[in-house]
Formats: C-alpha cells, structure tokens, sequence
C-alpha cells in the first residue's frame, strides 16, 4: 500500500469533484461577499507540494484593487528599469539585477521633485504602499468572513510596519525622502550596507540585534516544530485537531520526546504562539532599530562605546592619530578631511 | 518518478552546480589574523589568485649602473630641460630605461623624431618631461605615502604606453524617463556592485567630503546621507580592489570612522588618496590639451585610447600603480636602483606646448 506523504508522492488527495468551500453568505459587493472567481480543477503538479485542488478564488473589491495598484507600481518600476538602459531589453535582462528605480535626491527634502528625478519613485511607492494596504485589509477581511482569528493579518501587518518605517515614516522623520531605500535588488541590499555604514555599524544597535535573535529564533523554531511532525508522521501526526483530543497518540509522543530531550515542551497549540511572536517580532524590533537611526542615534558605535556595552580591545598597534587633526598638514592640497 | 519528474530535476540539479560555480570563489582561502582575537581583523587570501598577483607584481632587473662624473647632459646635448643635472652615461641609462619601461616595442622613436632627438615635435615627449618631473614630486614630496620606496615610471607603465588601469568620466544614459544618477549599473571598479560607477571625479579629482560617519552618538552636524555613503563606499571597494586587501586592511571591523583603531596602513591610504588627487590635478589634466590633439596616440601609433569617452584625460586611481598589490611590486624598492630620478629639474618647462594650460 503507498503511503502518503506531502511532499514528494505520487499519491494525491482528490475529492471525486472539486471542493468549492463554504458558502459565501449573503450581502453586497463592499461588504466582501462576491461570488468567487474561476472554476476549479486539480493540478497534478500542485498536488505534489500540497493541495492538489486549485481554485476558486475569491478576488472581491479590495483583492482587484489591490492587484491594479500592484501592476501599477510593478510597470512604473519595471520601466524606469528600462529607461536607465535606454530601452535596450536585452541589457534590462542582463542587468535586471543590478536596476533600479532611485528616491529623490537629497536636495528635495520632502517635496515632490520632477518625475525623472525621483518623482517616479514616489509615484511607484504610494501605489505599492496602497496596493499592500489594500491586501492587508482583504487578509482580514477574508479571515473574518470565514470567521477566522486575524493573525495572519497582524503578522502581515508587522512586516508592513518594517516597510513603512524604511519607506515612509522614517524618511518623513529625517525630513529627506532621499533617505527611503531604493526599488531595485541589489541597489536595496547596498543601500542596506550603507545605511549600516553611514550610522556608524548596525551591529551595535540593540534593536538590531533582537531583530536576528527574532529571525534566527523563528528559523529554529520552524525546524523544530515541523521536524517534530513530520517524525511523528507515522503516526498521523499532522492531524494535529484529532490529537488534542485524544491521548497517548502522536502529539503526546512529541511532546514527550522535547520534554525527555531539554525537561520542557510547548503545548501543540502554545508552539504556534512562540512561532507566531517570534516572526511577528522580527520585523516589529527591526523596524524600531530602523525607526531610531538618524532620528536618535547617529553612530550606534559611539553609541555603544557610550553606554559601556561596546568593549574595548587590546590594541595590537600604535594608535593612529586622524590625519585631519594634525597640527602641522599635509603636504599640499585638499581641504582637511 | 515521471521523466517529466526526472528531467526537472536534473535540470534544477544543472542550475543549482551553475550557480555554484559562477558566484563561489574555488577553496582554498585562507584568513590570516591581523588583529586582536575575536574581531574579524583578517586578511583574506586565495593562494592562486596571490600566484597570479605575485607574478605581475615582479620589478625587471635593473640596468647596471652608470657613472656619475663627466659632462651632464645639458652640456653635451640641446633642449634637455629636465634632465640637464644627470651625467652623459645617467641620461643613456635613464633613456634606455625609460624605453623599457613604457614603450618597448616602439622604441625610441615613440617620444622623439628620431632625425633631431632634441625636437620637441612628438607630443609623448613633452608628456614624458611632465611625467618625469611628477615622478620626482611624488618621490619627494609624498614620502607620507611612497616612504622611501618610492616610485619610477615602471611602477604604473609596466611596459605598456597607457597604464593599464586608468580612469576617465563615464557618459551616462540620458533619457527621458530616469534622470541618470551614475550608479545602479554593473560597477566594475566596486566589484561589479550596484553602487556609483566613477567614485572618482568626485574624490581623486575634486576634494569633495569622503567621511560620511558620525563622529558624535547622537545627530548633530552631519549632513551625509546614505547616498553619500554609498559614493565613498565605492571608491573603498575601488581601493580594496586595487590593492587586493580586505576593509580591515586599513578599518577596525567595528568602527570604519574610529581613527585611534584603525591600523597604520589606513594613514597611507589617506595620504595616497591626497596624493592622487595633487597628481590629477597638478600633472595629469593639465596635460589633456596634447592627449585631445591625439586621442588615438602618436601617429607612429600604438594607437590606443589616449582621451576618455567625455573627451577628458585618462587619470590615476589606487590601481593605476597598485595593480592589485597592497605595495606595488609588494614593497621591492625599485627606485634606489635609478639615482637618476632623483636629479629631475623640478624648474618650469621651456617648451611652449608643454606650459599647463
């Protein structure tokens, strides 16, 4: 007899007709209760890495809206992309990468400067801020209508608040929209190497550093919980509902294999808690650590070193002196720097 | 499993050793602790490519000395403006030298009218009279940065007419849609980053603020953003590039603005970027009007590049004498073997298309 797994089988679960889920209830457009759209059917490919049923999907106002400001921010990003290679694709394709749509420059503060010179970036960033938004809302929405918890929604929201924070709020605060990270892949990894660099090594920011703790910690927690299902697999394992009820199955095996290997488990239902506010919290630290960047703290170094948490090593050479500071110049040009 | 199973995964299997092979760097690299434990102060080295550096990084043998007494060279010969101290056998030996140096395979002839030596009608020789006399300026005058090793002509010609790795402005794409900002392209002299592409007009042309750091916790006086920072950024990956080191060659792993850390190689660093600056300014624009009238070389040839794209001079950086050396030529003092640099008049030149313009 094949046995079943989620991954990696060729036996797929599939219901004799597609499963068109709960009814929709009644009510009007706005209040989220459209039909949904599309037929459905089963896709072998999908069946492989899960369900194998695809569709129907529920699009609704917020959903369509959402996707239009998406698209719109997506071309306006795409092209400026193009533009800067003068309209060469194949050059857009070889150097998709290293593309980018820049903010404004310095010089416009928070004005509105010409669309060639960053009017662009704030044009494509207000239609992707509300076509997040707008998501959001219909991950809410959704969750409610089903009549769901929101967390899905809340979590969505502290990565939101990480994006608004580097993209809005804390340009704001610096009073520069030439301080928001550009739309690009790797122009937004360097912008991210200068922004440590700039304010003197993110290393030493406290925030920072609960921020990884938060990142890695929902790594290990990720491993640990789906390890521990997928061990007890066969056992049924992943039939967690079942398994609160009754005693002496899978679940209880988990649970006493964590606590035999370090003295405490978490409960089937408390280990999504700790996965939840681990991942929630990465994003919500971080972007307090970002939040305080240029605004309060301008060198998280001598910030540190100020507040005694920075130590100070032996120093294996001779203390260099700034150049800069030096009584007597250099010899010949440039101004002291 | 389907073959349709099997040929998506041979072929995930083929992109994934691609990947590895085109963005990993092959083993063995080996760290080497250059400060106090624990602070990621190392320098990295990949044996092969230290191979091949090395190897580039060799000074010929020197020519065998000459004599220093009899007549000079300004007795004996007309229109020797530079030279004029060096006696009769230096100033051979300082030509011959000078031959192998920069144009080996056109010989004399690539500086002078081989008819009248004293003519001035070649415009590489009017250069070389500059060059000469920059050369003695940086090994005088720049001993903060070259100490007493000095440099000769060998040090960025290498045998070749045009140094090998020299700079100019870069024309940027204009269009109507994206203002051109000089960076988000493929940026060969920050190791093909995406960050500002020609970080030197800016710093090693003009004098323009490298510092972008804080020096107080909290905001106060420093009007750098992140750009800026990302333009200084540049021109150090251009300087760790160029000399093959890592930032904590020159940085303390903590602080890149803590100057009392920082190891002494970093107070080189400083006087060298002010040193290319002076030789841009003082010796390598002023000359653009003769490389202008000669974009394409000497009509002899080789003909080569002499001008950038946007017309201006091809100038120096980091790499123009480092070459991918920390030191170049790794410190071995090439200069002690050629007194004769030493004796080059540092007086105004005579010669009318030679005046700065």
């Amino acid at each position: 007899m094949p046995e079943y797994q989620n991954l990696f089988t060729r036996v797929q679960v599939r219901g004799p007709v597609p499963y068109p889920g709960t009814p929709m209830g009644g009510g009007t457009m706005l209040a989220g209760h459209t039909p949904r759209e599309g037929t459905s059917r089963f896709v072998t490919l999908f069946g492989m890495i899960g369900d194998a049923q695809v569709g129907p999907v529920y699009l609704g106002t917020l959903g369509v809206l959402s996707i239009v400001f998406g698209f719109i921010a997506f071309e306006i990003i795409g092209l400026n992309m193009l533009a800067s290679v003068n309209w060469d694709v194949v050059q857009f394709i070889r150097q998709l990468f290293w593309l980018a749509l820049e903010p404004p420059s310095a010089e416009y503060g928070l004005r509105i400067p010409p669309l060639r010179e960053g009017g662009w970036w704030i044009v494509a960033g207000f239609c992707l801020t509300v076509s997040i938004l707008l998501w959001w809302a219909r991950t809410y929405r959704r969750a409610r209508a089903l009549g769901m918890g929101t967390h899905v929604a809340w979590a969505f929201a502290a990565a939101i608040w990480l994006y608004l924070v580097l993209g809005f709020i804390r340009p704001v605060l610096m009073g520069s929209w030439s301080e928001a990270v550009p739309f690009g892949i790797f122009p937004h990894l360097d912008w991210t190497a200068a922004f440590s660099i700039r304010y003197g090594n993110l290393f030493y920011n406290p925030f920072h550093a609960l921020s990884i703790v938060f990142l890695y910690g929902s790594t290990l927690l990720f491993a640990m919980h789906g390890a521990t299902i997928l061990a007890l697999g066969r056992y049924g394992g992943e039939r967690e509902i079942e398994l609160v009820l009754d005693r002496g199955t899978a679940a209880e095996r988990g649970a006493l294999f964590w606590r035999w290997c370090m003295g405490f488990n978490a409960s089937f239902e408390s280990i999504h808690r700790w996965a939840w506010w681990f991942a929630v919290l990465c994003p919500l630290t971080g972007g307090i650590g970002i939040l305080l960047t240029g605004t309060v703290v301008d060198n998280w170094y001598l910030w540190a070193v100020d507040r005694h948490f920075a130590p100070a090593y032996p120093q294996i050479w001779e203390p260099v002196i700034d150049p800069a500071l030096a009584a007597t110049p250099a010899p010949m040009q440039g101004a002291p720097r | 499993m389907s073959l349709t199973a099997r040929v998506g995964l041979v072929f995930a299997a083929a992109l994934c050793v691609v990947i590895v092979l085109m963005t990993f760097e092959r083993p063995p690299v080996n760290a080497t602790q250059v400060g106090f434990r624990g602070t990621a102060m190392e320098q990295v080295v990949n044996p092969r490519t230290q191979a091949v550096r090395l190897a580039a990084n060799r000074i010929p043998e020197a020519l065998e000395a000459a004599d220093t007494e009899g007549e000079k060279a300004n007795e004996i010969y007309e229109n020797v403006q530079v030279l004029g101290e060096l006696s009769v056998a230096q100033f051979g030996r300082i030509m011959q030298a000078m031959t192998e140096w920069i144009a080996p395979e056109q010989g004399c002839a690539y500086c002078h009218n081989v008819e009248n030596l004293a003519s001035d009608e070649v415009y590489t020789k009017v250069v070389s009279r500059r060059m000469l006399q920059m050369t003695r300026h940086i090994n005088a005058d720049w001993t903060p940065h070259v100490g007493t090793t000095g440099v000769t002509c060998y040090t960025c010609h290498r045998g070749r007419p045009v140094p090998a790795a020299v700079w100019a402005a870069t024309i940027q794409p204009l269009n109507g849609l994206q203002a051109p900002n000089g960076q988000n392209h493929p940026a060969p002299v920050a190791n093909d980053s995406s960050l500002p592409a020609e970080p030197f007009t800016p710093f090693l042309l003009q004098d323009n603020e490298i510092r972008v750091i804080s020096t107080t916790s909290h905001p106060r006086s420093n009007t750098a953003n992140i750009m800026s920072a990302e333009w200084t950024y540049a021109l150090m990956m251009h300087m760790s590039e160029g000399l093959g080191v890592n930032c904590t060659y020159c940085h303390n792993s903590r602080s890149f603005a803590n100057w009392s850390t920082s190891p002494p190689a970093r107070l080189t660093a400083w006087h060298g970027i002010r040193m290319v600056r002076d030789i841009n300014n003082a010796y390598v624009v002023p000359l653009t009007p003769l490389w202008a009238a000669n974009p394409r070389g000497p009509a002899e040839g080789p003909h080569m590049a002499r001008v950038g794209p946007a017309g201006d001079a091809l100038k120096v950086n980091c790499a123009t004498c480092h070459q991918g050396a920390n030191r170049p030529f790794y410190g071995a003092p090439m200069l002690q073997d050629y007194p004769e640099l030493g004796l080059v008049s540092q007086g105004p030149l005579r010669a009318a298309s030679a005046a700065p313009q």
